[in-house]
């Protein structure tokens, strides 16, 4: 790979202020941007490591409940201390490999945006609030397609903000040679109402199925998705699955995270 | 170039590194110690995996100079200093775990990472800690096999492979 400065700050101002130069980027656990940069799609002229700050790492429960995950904490610790929310810890723990799982962070991973992490659903699915060093940014407005996000230019993500609902669950289907997800569903039932997302299937990366959070709202049992599809327009189609295989799956797992929340 | 320090295997060392060095490079090229495996060089074989700061990592997926200031462990550090194979290995050895050994420095600091949160695990634990390390010889069976007997398991009932 190209060479890079390197950089590791040990606070967030600091970490804003080196990512402020030309061409520099933020290397969270680097078990994406270090591939990416061995295959030379990405060469920064200096990486900002963001591991070394300790105002962005744990998982705390906040007064209403809700959950906070700094966004340099590695998806082994959401594993181990996001018990509050066992459908997140479960997704945590489902992420790669161990060894993956001890160097990846929760904020590289929602910031990259790739279009079968499994992180992006459950940020959308529980309607999580991204943090960042300026603002506070709503999942909603949050993803904007594939390996886009509304993340500007040095701006870093501190933390993520979780409301806890009252059950969940995310089923993936996994690719079987990467772990990635081919199609993964994040189910979330709140007081007022379902949300469902789904990661790995579409080219606009990770969306919300509005006709099963519809239908789920009036009745939460699989049951309530007989009948109901998924387009395959706009579906990712590859030697591992077409794009109406996918589609045809994305039912299938929505359902079995329903029945794995009741 | 960076100045870094680290402690491997107890033993404090330095040396001079490039933003870009991998900390399996930094460990093969300039402190020699090349039990640490670069099998597929895309974080996909777990052959480079060592222990940082008490967890397993897959040093070709980690620069250098983020282990500045850790406790990394190796192969090398997990036998005694007089030679004496260490549980994990000496199971390795006495089970067949291993045909042409490429792949077990990284299968051996998996299973050490396993054992230290898991002392007792079951099979399909094993296996499935194992999920980021491939024995391109397919030796599974009998790494697993290793596994469980260094855990101090009964692995009479297992099948032979």
């Amino acid at each position: 790979m190209y060479n890079f400065d390197f950089e590791k700050p040990t606070t967030i101002a600091d970490a804003v202020a080196a990512l402020a130069s030309d061409e520099a980027q933020a290397l969270g656990g680097g078990q994406t941007l270090i591939p990416t940069m061995k295959q030379r799609l990405a060469s920064p002229a200096k990486l900002v490591s963001l591991t070394g700050i300790a105002e962005m790492k744990g998982v705390c429960q906040n007064d209403d409940g809700s959950l906070t995950i700094g966004g340099a904490t590695t998806h082994a610790t959401v594993a181990a201390q996001a018990g509050a929310y066992p459908a997140l810890a479960a997704l945590a723990a489902g992420i790669g490999d161990p060894a993956v799982r001890n160097r990846g962070t929760i904020g590289g991973s929602v910031a990259n945006n790739d279009p079968a992490a499994c992180y992006p659903s459950a940020v959308l699915a529980s309607g999580a609030t991204v943090i960042t060093n300026t603002r506070e940014i709503s999942a909603d407005d949050f993803f904007q397609g594939m390996f886009t996000t509304a993340l500007e230019e040095g701006e870093i993500i501190t933390g993520l903000r979780f409301p806890v609902p009252q059950a969940a669950n995310y089923q993936k289907f996994e690719q079987p040679a990467s772990r990635f997800a081919m199609v993964g569903v994040f189910v979330a039932k709140f007081a007022d109402g379902v949300r469902v997302a789904v990661t790995g299937a579409s080219e606009d990366g990770v969306f919300r199925w509005s006709e099963a959070e519809t239908a789920l709202a009036d009745n939460f049992s699989p049951d309530a998705l007989n009948g109901l599809a998924v387009s395959s327009v706009g579906m990712i189609s590859d030697l591992h699955g077409s794009a109406e295989y996918r589609a045809h799956l994305i039912g299938v797992m929505t359902k079995r995270a329903v029945a794995a929340c009741s | 170039m960076t100045k870094i320090t680290m402690t491997v295997n107890g033993k404090t060392v330095s040396g001079d590194v490039e933003g870009r060095t991998l900390l399996v490079d930094f460990l093969r090229n300039d402190l020699r110690l090349t039990g640490t495996h670069v099998g597929c060089d895309t974080s996909q074989c777990g052959a480079c995996t060592v222990h940082v700061d008490g967890v397993a990592v897959k040093s070709c997926t980690m620069f250098a100079a983020e282990a500045d200031g850790a406790d990394v462990a190796t192969i090398e550090g997990q036998a005694a200093p007089d030679g004496t194979l260490n549980a994990i290995q000496a199971a390795f050895q006495e089970h067949h775990g291993l045909q042409c050994g490429f792949c077990t420095p990284g299968m051996v600091m998996a299973a050490a990472d396993l054992l230290k949160n898991n002392p007792k695990p079951t099979e399909a634990e094993v296996r499935h800690h194992l999920e980021g390390n491939i024995c391109r010889c397919t030796g599974y069976h009998n790494i697993v096999k290793a596994i469980l007997a260094a855990s101090g398991q009964d692995v009479s009932q297992l099948a032979a492979e």
